[in-house]
């Protein structure tokens, strides 16, 4: 009998608690395969985020911490700093990235950190049950903006790639989505750009991956992914925003 | 000697801090119960600086000077309007004449007047009038010998600056005639 | 090793070079910044790792990965700094690693004053972090003892795997005094397998963590992290006794509090009162041992502090209702003169007679 697929060695068997239609699966097994084919899951250590891929330490196959809410580029800080050698991502939602952690990310991007950051933006607060981002469009409803996000009360949502690549040591930037197949690929190729920058030793790299929450935002996982492409992207443009010379 | 506590004070600068410094550590290489205390915060930015040095034959409790100081030593005169009045009965006043024109009110403590700045130019540098008055102070009190003074300096002055100490030595040999 | 004068903040910082502290993650505050300081001077020389945090919050994080991966820490802050640090210190237990921390403490609450202060004794007790947990807290009362301490903290951290926190108020911080640094015989520490240094494809991943979802799995956590807190509290004691034969009155201070308190002491003493002192140099575990141990002449304790009065709850505790217990506290920065004890102690047993 032919195999013809198989489950990446960067991930272990555990089964996922995310929900139907969730794209935090396809995005964990993207930086699992990356991290194989890099062959660096030995020496790599991961950080998760709290919010909805909170569990992600069960998820990959390598060492894990669990950080508090936003703190984890800090404490890939701490990790890489005193492990040169090895590799260190975070892997973080938007919730955790762009609220609460918003320091600690720009300050990792400010130093330079050679660390790599998988940002996934889904416009809202998951695991809390879809509460307003600072991602969060101007009209969406979350249970914090039950009327819209109003832009007087709340202003507009947050651009983080745009934001960071203001910063000098942030050395490659890229928003990329997954909501189709063509954008999975190109997320798949920046995943692998970021951690090769990294093994590089040329600063700090972040991919911002737009995705879906049907259940955040009432949807199908059909309804929502047409709803990111007619909604996200035009307030939240894909592209490269900095790379180093040589990795272009 | 029992115990001296000796208030220093002067403006940010005058190397008041060293000056407590260097007695703290000639006492310590006497083998005696020695602490140094700052006051720290905005006003060490240029404005008036004090530390308060213990030198003791036993050990030190408190190393705090709350209106019980041996010595004043005062270097400019928001000092000495200060800490003229911390000093017990009987104990020592040393004024840097240089920068401060007024008079002691007190008439029950020992109180010397030592042109710190002049002597200080004269031998060579303004900058060691610290260690004229310093000089001065040891001189009434024998807490510490000058020797001890200078291998203290030998110590704290790194080795970009070992050429300095032969003219600290002389700013507190001068000193010690003022007294 | 010659006898050398050092700021407390310094000698503290040196004495962790010299524990083997492998790396440093700070923010600046008043009156600690020698910490720091001497921490980005030396580090660089010895090929440990330095890093000015943009927070203290940042900073314990990054505290929390270094010793997550395997690495023997520190981080050094001051009264409102702390404050921000305990979110890190409750899942730095969570997650049972070791770390240093030091706080050199000032007047509060708010932004307070930069002076010297003891109203810290709750938030190091009792801790401004989430969940059951419990800390070694280190007080010295002196230069000398503080080097000693900063050392004995990185070896219990990794005995214990848990953080040891050194209270020096902001005196002990900036007084000089002189030190010997000597190595301390190290007590047999546990390998740290649970590092994450990488699985190499040789091991199962290893995981820091203070996640449990399951009550059932956070409840035997729990009871594995209480196991540990009742070894601190049988084997951890330090406590230092004054005086106390036929102590009439009982004085109760630490940290610098307790040596203008033996300074008032003699004074007593020299006016036929007999007085004694219990110093507790572990905050928690507190010394009850020594409270159980007070001479029968004893009528009274005084506990004095540069607070409202902090440590009294645990006093009381130790007390178990034996002596009526008074106080006298000097808050905001400002600290107790020996005459200002004195007088109090003389009232006290005054009204005794």
């Amino acid at each position: 009998m032919t195999q013809l697929f198989e489950t990446t060695k960067g991930l272990t068997d555990k089964a996922m608690h995310y929900c139907p239609g969730c794209a935090h699966g396809i995005i964990h097994r993207l930086v699992g395969e990356v991290l194989v084919e890099l062959g660096v899951l030995g020496k790599t250590i991961g950080v998760a985020p709290v919010g909805c891929s909170v569990l992600a330490y069960d998820y990959f196959n390598c060492d894990m911490h669990e950080a508090a809410h936003g703190r984890a580029p800090a404490v890939g800080t701490g990790v890489k700093r005193m492990l040169p050698d090895n590799v260190v991502f975070t892997y973080q939602g938007d919730g955790d990235l762009a609220s609460i952690g918003a320091a600690e990310i720009v300050h990792a991007a400010h130093r330079g950190e050679k660390i790599t950051t998988i940002f996934v933006n889904n416009a809202i607060y998951g695991m809390t049950g879809g509460q307003m981002a600072p991602t969060t469009l101007i009209g969406q409803k979350a249970t914090t903006s039950p009327y819209g996000r109003d832009e007087a009360l709340t202003g507009k949502p947050l651009k983080v790639c745009e934001m960071l690549a203001t910063i000098d040591g942030a050395v490659f930037v890229e928003r990329v989505t997954v909501h189709n197949v063509a954008g999975i690929r190109k997320t798949k190729k920046a995943i692998k750009k970021a951690f090769q920058v990294q093994l590089d030793g040329k600063g700090f790299g972040i991919v911002e991956i737009l995705s879906t929450c049907p259940t955040g935002w009432g949807q199908t996982p059909v309804e929502s992914c047409v709803w990111l492409e007619e909604n996200m992207i035009s307030y939240y443009p894909l592209g490269n925003f900095r790379t180093p010379e040589e990795a272009k | 000697m029992a115990t001296e506590k000796i208030i220093m004070a002067g403006f940010g600068g005058q190397g008041i801090m060293s000056m407590g410094q260097l007695l703290t550590y000639a006492g310590m290489i006497e083998d005696k119960q020695v602490s140094w205390s700052p006051s720290y915060g905005p006003e060490m930015r240029g404005g008036t600086a004090n530390c308060s040095v213990i030198v003791s034959d036993s050990l030190i409790g408190s190393p705090i000077i709350n209106n019980d100081a041996t010595a004043s030593v005062v270097m400019n005169l928001p000092s000495l309007l200060k800490f003229e009045k911390q000093v017990i009965k009987g104990g020592n006043l040393v004024v840097n004449s240089s920068l401060i024109e007024k008079k002691a009110e007190r008439k029950d403590l020992n109180v010397y007047y030592v042109a710190a700045n002049e002597i200080a130019t004269e031998i060579g540098n303004n900058k060691v009038a610290n260690m004229v008055i310093l000089g001065a102070y040891i001189e009434l009190t024998k807490i510490v010998s000058q020797e001890s003074i200078v291998e203290a300096m030998k110590k704290v002055f790194g080795p970009s600056k070992q050429h300095l100490v032969e003219l600290n030595k002389e700013a507190l040999k001068c000193g010690a005639k003022e007294v | 090793m010659d006898k050398v004068l050092m700021k407390g903040n310094e000698a503290i910082a040196e004495a962790a070079i010299k524990a083997g502290c492998d790396c440093f993650f700070g923010y600046p505050i008043t009156p600690q910044n020698e910490v720091p300081e001497y921490m980005a001077k030396h580090m660089a020389k010895s090929g440990g790792v330095f890093i000015q945090a943009e927070s203290e919050v940042a900073a314990i994080n990054m505290v929390y990965g270094a010793s997550g991966a395997g690495f023997r820490v520190m981080t050094s802050t001051s009264s409102p700094g702390m404050a921000l640090k305990q979110e890190g210190i409750s899942y730095l237990v969570g997650a049972e690693l070791p770390a240093v921390i030091v706080n050199i403490s000032r007047g509060g609450p708010g932004l307070g004053s930069i002076q010297s202060s003891q109203s810290d004794y709750f938030q190091v007790t009792r801790g401004g972090g989430n969940g059951d947990y419990r800390i070694i807290v280190f007080a010295p009362s002196s230069i000398q003892e503080a080097v000693d301490l900063t050392a004995k903290a990185f070896d219990l951290a990794d005995y214990y795997r848990n953080p040891v926190i050194v209270l020096g108020d902001g005196m002990i911080g900036q007084m000089m005094e002189p030190v010997e640094f000597y190595l301390t015989k190290n007590r047999t520490l546990p390998t740290k397998d649970w590092a994450t240094t990488g699985t190499n494809g040789e091991r199962k991943p290893n995981i820091i963590n203070s996640l449990a979802l399951v009550s059932e799995d956070l409840e035997r956590h729990n009871y594995k992290l209480q196991k540990k807190y009742d070894e601190m509290e049988e084997k951890e004691v330090m406590y230092e006794t004054h005086k106390m034969q036929g102590a009439e009155i009982v004085l109760v201070a630490y940290g610098t509090t307790s040596r203008i308190t033996k300074n008032a002491i003699d004074s007593l003493r020299e006016s036929g009162i007999k007085a004694g002192l219990i110093r507790p140099i572990t905050l928690w575990p507190f010394p009850n041992k020594a409270f159980n141990e007070i001479p029968k002449p004893a009528k009274s304790i005084l506990v004095v502090e540069m607070s409202m009065g902090q440590m009294i709850d645990d006093v009381r505790i130790a007390n178990e209702g034996r002596l009526p217990i008074h106080f006298h506290g000097r808050p905001g920065g400002m600290i107790p003169t020996p005459e200002e004890i004195v007088e109090k102690a003389k009232e006290i047993v005054g009204g005794a007679k």
